[in-house]
């Protein structure tokens, strides 16, 4: 027989099992459940994508493509950055098709990584950021981000955390789960302490288009920012192609090739089947990307406002398609809290805890759902609200 | 009318069944004020009716419906308004819409059996005057309608929670 347990790699056992697994486990075993707990668009995406992307399969688009991806979608995703942000990606050289934004997290921390290198994280921030980091043989580094900035990191937060180690800082805005966004301004001051210390920056912008006040800037639009920064994006979010498992990764040649290395042995190429589906997505999507884009906007205030009425403090998140209320007034910590109300009140939230320390006391509510059903989960949240208050009333009387 | 009035009646037509302070909640003013709007948009009949779009199929109801061409001779002075009313104000008269191309007037008609369309069609419909011709076609099956794809397959099938 074997031992597996002495059989597997120390790196992956050490990794912890993820949080939102027993939530998960919990959930499907219940019904007439409101979910406030899906990471993803609840748009199908548009017909007019997964139409191109049937046509291609007609027309026989069914083989490797090259290492980096088609050359069409490359430039048209070139095209897109400059059009949104101004800054020039050369299609051959900068630009790297992923199987989603996953695949480049990986690949750009496997890039850039040596044993013992230290990558910051600001955190709440979306789960996989720290486990790449430790499987790539990194040292993670959170830097702690509360609700007293808006879940904002500051420059001086992340002066604060650099060691001769320290390599490379991921910044992630609009933000899941908190919908925090940031201004053109910190940004700035950021990238002085990034170009002060020499830094890597890693933007996952997955977000971009979902911002709903101000206008997203892209970090490697900032002046001097574009050579140090491997930008990372995708059409999960914004096209609501989640499944269809594509990204890009854009940056200075050297490190685009590097990354590109570890991509053609471990992938070879990104499905080609979302490769013509993601260049309908640029070329024709975006007037309903829009629309999308609006009703997430709608749903946010309709959400902001439920949540003040029963009682839930809120920070406005302005991006994403999350809301981070604080719960901490109940005294329950986010895990009980979102336990509690699965099974109370059959709403299922993510515990703020599951993204990192400060996310305790908060509850991550997406907003990727219904009106209909956001309106139902406001209800019933207040309901338990009320009951947890009454509880403790009698608890303390 | 404006943006937001554009945007109340966006949200409205797809589901009327938001109450004001909901609406006004998605809009970003308050309640009075989308009770207004909406007050105004009523009285100047641009939202006409609240209805329910329904599937009388899956509730086991027998529904024939037709599309009937009807070819008009229109009538100096009044065009083609006059005969259209004439049309339209049968109960049995679902749509009546005056078009381009081949035939004038294209009449919607629905009633419980295929005869009793037919002779609706026979007896009122060809008989007015100035109606030269029709075409009566039936309707075999609804796919979709104002919008709405009938038998939507597209369930969501996401997981309940996911990172
Ligand atoms: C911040 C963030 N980055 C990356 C991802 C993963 O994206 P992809 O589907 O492109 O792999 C997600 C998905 O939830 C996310 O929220």
């Amino acid at each position: 027989m074997i031992k597996w347990t002495e059989k597997l790699c120390p790196q992956v056992k050490n990794i912890p099992p993820s949080g939102i697994r027993r939530f998960f486990d919990l959930v499907s075993e219940m019904k007439g459940v409101v979910s406030l707990g899906v990471g993803e668009p609840d748009f199908i995406t548009p017909w007019h994508i997964r139409e191109a992307c049937i046509y291609s399969l007609e027309k026989g688009y069914t083989m490797y493509t090259s290492n980096w991806g088609l050359i069409e979608l490359r430039e048209e995703i070139a095209r897109h950055l400059y059009d949104n942000y101004q800054v020039e990606y050369e299609p051959r050289t900068d630009v790297l098709v992923t199987v989603g934004v996953s695949e480049g997290m990986d690949l750009a921390l496997r890039a850039v990584l040596a044993p013992g290198d230290e990558v910051l994280i600001p955190e709440p921030c979306y789960v996989s950021y720290s486990p790449c980091t430790s499987l790539a043989g990194g040292t993670p580094i959170p830097i702690l981000t509360t609700a007293d900035n808006d879940f904002r990191v500051t420059a001086a937060q992340i002066e604060e955390k650099i060691t001769p180690k320290t390599k490379a800082l991921i910044l992630s805005y609009p933000n899941n789960p908190t919908g925090a966004t940031i201004s053109r301004e910190e940004l700035m001051e950021i990238a002085k302490v990034v170009k002060r210390h020499d830094l890597v920056v890693i933007s996952d912008e997955i977000y971009d288009k979902l911002t709903y006040e101000g206008q997203h800037t892209c970090f490697s639009a900032l002046p001097a920012m574009k050579n140090r920064t491997i930008l990372l994006n995708g059409f999960s979010k914004a096209y609501a192609m989640t499944g269809w498992r594509l990204g890009y990764a854009c940056g200075h040649p050297e490190v685009i090739s590097h990354m590109t290395k570890i991509h053609q042995y471990t992938m070879l190429c990104a499905p080609v089947t979302a490769q013509m589906a993601a260049l309908e997505a640029l070329q024709n999507g975006t007037e309903e990307m829009q629309k999308m884009v609006a009703e997430y906007d709608r749903r946010r205030k309709l959400v902001l406002k439920g949540f003040s009425e029963i009682g839930l403090t809120c920070f406005e998140p302005k991006g994403a398609f999350y809301a981070f209320p604080s719960i901490r007034n109940t005294g329950l910590s986010s895990d009980e809290f979102a336990e509690r109300l699965l099974v109370e009140a059959k709403v299922a939230v993510v515990p703020g805890s599951v993204f990192g320390t400060t996310g305790e006391g908060h509850i991550r509510c997406s907003y990727a759902a219904s009106a209909d059903n956001l309106i139902e989960a406001i209800e019933r949240m207040g309901k338990f609200l009320n009951q947890l208050s009454l509880h403790r009333q009698e608890a303390c009387g | 009318m404006d943006e937001k009035d554009r945007e109340i009646l966006a949200i409205l037509q797809n589901n009327s069944r938001l109450r004001p302070e909901q609406i006004a909640a998605m809009i970003g003013v308050d309640q009075a004020e989308v009770e207004d709007r909406v007050k105004e948009l009523e009285e100047k009949r641009i939202i006409i009716k609240y209805h329910t779009l329904i599937n009388w199929e899956l509730a086991g109801e027998e529904v024939v419906s037709a599309l009937i061409e009807v070819k008009v001779t229109p009538q100096r002075g009044s065009g083609f308004d006059n005969i259209a009313e004439r049309i339209y104000r049968f109960p049995e008269v679902k749509a009546v819409y005056l078009m381009s191309g081949r035939y004038d007037v294209s009449v919607l008609i629905e009633g419980k059996t295929m005869k009793e369309v037919a002779l609706f069609v026979a007896m009122k419909l060809a008989t007015i005057e100035n109606v030269q011709s029709t075409a009566t076609h039936f309707v075999l099956k609804k796919y979709k309608q104002e919008g709405v794809i009938l038998e939507d397959k597209e369930k969501d099938r996401r997981l309940v929670i996911s990172p």
